[in-house]
């Protein structure tokens, strides 16, 4: 039987709706063939989660919505559309 | 005091405020990169550490000190945090030949939460083309507080500016922009010399404000680096409340922004 290992593609996006346009990236290759890094790449491999899922990827987690604490209605700091997609290659 | 003739514009800080940086190419003279560079490689000496008046760092036959008293770099200092600032910290970041890995994108210590900020000089004594890196910088991210690292897991973001220069190019970000070394692909080191200083002064006015009411500014302040997405209005907001602090304006705004907050229809006594 074959072995599997994941890929893994971190997708953020302009809003929580999947078709919204890709604003960030980033790679992870668990077959230890690539190693991505930051500033690789210029434009995004793809241009929405839908996208991508009709490219075979398949979405493993949905970014959590939380309402802001009361106070903190205009702090940012991290990406809040973060989608984690995977697929698997063998070995 | 230097003249004014070295001091930022209006504008130039404005798009510090709306960018978090700004940047001077071929600003240094090549017999000083020359001297700098030479400098970083053997090792860059100063007197004191953390909190040290930044005139007292360097010894005077210091290349780099010669780099930092230059009076066009002595009005970019004046300019953001004043005329005798602290000496915080410096290093000399060193990327080997043939690292084929980019640093994790990180911010620097964001310990003081204060509206005052911090700057950091990023100065190239020689040229750094795309393959040698040079330090990968992230437009508007200077408002967003993270520690550190926690940012380390992303890779790529729209609007992502790699400094790519000639020798004598030096960038001023705020403290809390998030960056990263790039990979070097080619047979030689690559050094950039970073120095990030304190204020000592209230950072109000400090630049030259003939243009203070350009018409350009707001559209600056409003300026879209497209990769925090929907949060466009929420990083608006941030840079009116600096820009306020800076001209001492509590009612500055770019358009109906803060402005309709300040509207308080709960202290209408006389209501029909």
């Amino acid at each position: 039987m074959a072995e599997l290992r994941q890929q893994l593609l971190v997708l953020h996006l302009h809003t929580p709706d999947l078709n919204s346009p890709v604003v960030a990236w980033a790679m992870y290759d668990g077959t230890g063939k690539t190693r991505y890094t930051t500033g690789d790449s210029d434009a995004p491999p793809y241009n929405s989660v839908i996208e991508a899922m009709q490219d075979g990827w398949r979405v493993i987690q949905f970014p959590q919505q939380f309402p802001a604490f009361p106070g903190m209605e205009y702090h940012t700091s991290y990406l809040r559309f973060e989608y984690i997609l995977e697929k698997l290659e063998e070995i | 005091m230097v003249d004014k003739q070295y001091l930022l514009t209006t504008e130039q800080m404005a798009n510090f405020v709306a960018d978090g940086y700004l940047r001077f190419d071929d600003f240094i003279p090549d017999e000083l990169n020359k001297a700098a560079h030479e400098e970083m490689q053997s090792g860059v000496q100063i007197r004191g550490g953390g909190g040290t008046v930044l005139d007292d760092v360097w010894h005077d036959d210091s290349a780099v000190g010669k780099v930092f008293r230059l009076p066009q770099v002595q009005g970019i200092i004046e300019s953001l945090v004043g005329e005798a600032p602290l000496f915080d910290h410096h290093a000399t970041h060193i990327v080997r030949p043939q690292s084929q890995h980019g640093q994790i994108w990180h911010a620097d210590a964001i310990i003081d939460i204060r509206m005052h900020f911090d700057i950091q000089f990023f100065y190239f004594s020689h040229d750094t083309p795309r393959e040698m890196g040079g330090t990968m910088i992230l437009p508007g991210s200077h408002f967003r507080r993270v520690c550190e690292t926690d940012i380390a897991r992303y890779q790529n973001f729209l609007s992502q500016h790699p400094i790519v220069c000639n020798a004598g190019t030096l960038v001023v970000v705020h403290h809390g922009m998030w960056h990263c070394a790039q990979p070097n692909l080619t047979e030689d080191t690559r050094y950039m010399y970073k120095l990030r200083l304190n204020p000592t002064v209230r950072q109000l006015k400090l630049w030259n404000t003939e243009d203070l009411n350009a018409p350009g500014i707001r559209g600056i302040l409003s300026r879209n680096h497209r990769w925090y997405g929907n949060d466009v209005r929420l990083e608006i907001v941030n840079r009116i409340k600096l820009w306020r602090f800076l001209i001492g304006d509590e009612s500055y705004d770019v358009g109906y922004w803060l402005s309709r907050l300040e509207n308080m229809p709960e202290n209408i006594q006389n209501v029909a």
